[in-house]
């Protein structure tokens, strides 16, 4: 393992992994930045809809509107739209989003609907898609280039994951002879930012990769729900296959539905629901996404797949387990399940991340000069670098 | 285990450990769980900060 030609193995891949990603990472991690914050910016900024406190200056009404006059009243300003999904707000379920699109299908063209769900009254139109967050998000996501965008970054975080393993690797021939978190302060900028990218490549070490590899499947979201869908999905609605979408005209109330749904699930809480023809139900569904009431439960899904014309559940399948490993790979990539400490402890993660990220460059840029200047005039090669630093494992770039 | 392994992994090892506790107890509870992960992902960054600050050694 620690011959000097695993090392030397071992630090081309260290070298070129990272070269190939780092720059990728630091935009991540930048744009991840403010990211990890949204909801808080959100509310900070006024860009999230907040309920008033008595609907329409009269007296609350005990219960909800029915979902159908919530749907009817966020489809109002915009009748030549389908409505493909509505939600209650994640704090407050008597605060609706409805989402409206030209066509069931997948788009960007889409406008979000707040409606209070206490009397059907449009609030507000947020939008999603503008201002500095959305340019955060979607650069983070996928570099404004859709799915081809998202796997490319995903290729760019197995970089860095295979980065991540062969620097720890490295780390033992690095630090036989060094107690942990030594910095060598006093021999030059080179040597003490390598001991700095050391100390904090290892201790980020755990995070770093549970973050990296949870975002890598997230970028295969897309691709994971598609497989699912046509392995397990169209096996259970076979008895469906081949019928049309099911016009608005002849579908059952959306509120017996919903009603069906609940009592399928009594106790589970409503994630979102997927209206027929879109992504996320069929053509003749209305597919009502519940979630656990544990916090481990909360963050898994089951849909319930209600027939669109009759109200009658079809069908509650469990997720298979790897939609499951992307709904729990989704908290530990975005830090949002331990309340703020660990947003503020993501945040210093992150940036020290970033330094491990930029002093790596900085070693690789300063190691590339001297192999320069060495080349030039070899005496003048310092002790301990270029050739010299494979067998001593002192340099990692 | 050698004296040289546990020289240069004790350290590494143990907040690697204490990381992943953290990142985990978090998911399954939203009350000793959380409070956990602050304090296994705390010190960590706690220890980083501490070494990367300190001027000494030669």
């Amino acid at each position: 393992m620690n011959s000097t030609r695993s090392v030397r193995v071992w630090m081309w891949l260290h070298k070129w992994s990272s070269l190939v990603c780092t720059l990728f990472m630091l935009l991540l991690c930048l744009t991840g930045l403010p990211l990890i914050f949204s909801h808080e910016i959100a509310h900070l900024t006024g860009k999230a809809v907040e309920l008033p406190s008595s609907p329409g200056g009269q007296a609350a009404p005990a219960g909800l509107a029915t979902l159908d006059s919530i749907v009817v009243a966020g489809r109002a300003r915009y009748p030549e739209r389908v409505v493909q999904y509505a939600s209650p707000d994640d704090e407050d379920p008597r605060l609706w989003y409805v989402t409206l699109t030209p066509t069931p299908a997948p788009t960007d063209d889409y406008r979000s609907i707040a409606v209070d769900g206490r009397d059907a009254r449009v609030l507000a139109e947020p939008r999603f898609d503008e201002g500095f967050m959305y340019w955060m998000l979607r650069l983070h996501v996928d570099l404004f280039a859709g799915l081809p965008g998202k796997l490319f970054l995903g290729l760019m975080g197995l970089l860095l994951v295979t980065a991540i393993v062969s620097g720890v690797v490295l780390y033992a021939p690095f630090m036989r002879k060094l107690d942990f978190g030594t910095v060598r302060q006093a021999r030059g900028p080179r040597t003490r930012w390598l001991d700095l990218h050391n100390l904090l490549g290892i201790v980020t070490l755990t995070w770093a990769l549970v973050v990296g590899a949870t975002g890598v499947i997230n970028t295969w979201a897309d691709l994971l729900i598609k497989y699912w869908q046509y392995d397990q999905l169209s096996g259970l609605l076979a008895p469906y296959q081949g019928q049309p979408l099911v016009p608005e005209a002849e579908r059952a109330p959306l509120q017996r539905s919903l009603e069906a749904a609940q009592g399928h699930l009594p106790g589970q809480k409503l994630l979102f629901i997927a209206f027929p023809g879109t992504a996320f139900s069929s053509p003749h569904h209305v597919s009502f996404f519940m979630q656990g009431d544990t916090p481990l439960t909360s963050k898994l899904l089951r849909p319930v797949l209600v027939d669109a014309r009759t109200a009658q559940v079809t069908v509650a399948p469990e997720l298979p387990w790897y939609l499951q490993a992307l709904l729990l790979s989704q908290p530990l990539h975005f830090g949002d399940y331990g309340g703020m400490p660990m947003k503020i402890l993501w945040t210093l993660l992150d940036l020290a991340t970033i330094l491990v990220l930029g002093s790596g460059l900085y070693l690789w840029v300063k190691k590339r000069r001297q192999v320069v200047a060495a080349v030039r005039a070899p005496s003048a090669m310092p002790p301990g670098t270029a050739g010299a630093s494979a067998s001593s494992g002192r340099s990692p770039a | 285990m050698s004296t040289s392994f546990r020289r240069v992994w004790a350290w590494p090892l143990a907040l690697a450990i204490l990381s992943a506790s953290g990142l985990f107890s978090a998911l399954v509870s939203d009350t000793w769980g959380d409070v956990w992960s602050w304090l296994a992902l705390g010190l960590p960054v706690l220890v980083m900060t501490r070494y990367s600050l300190r001027r000494s050694q030669a």
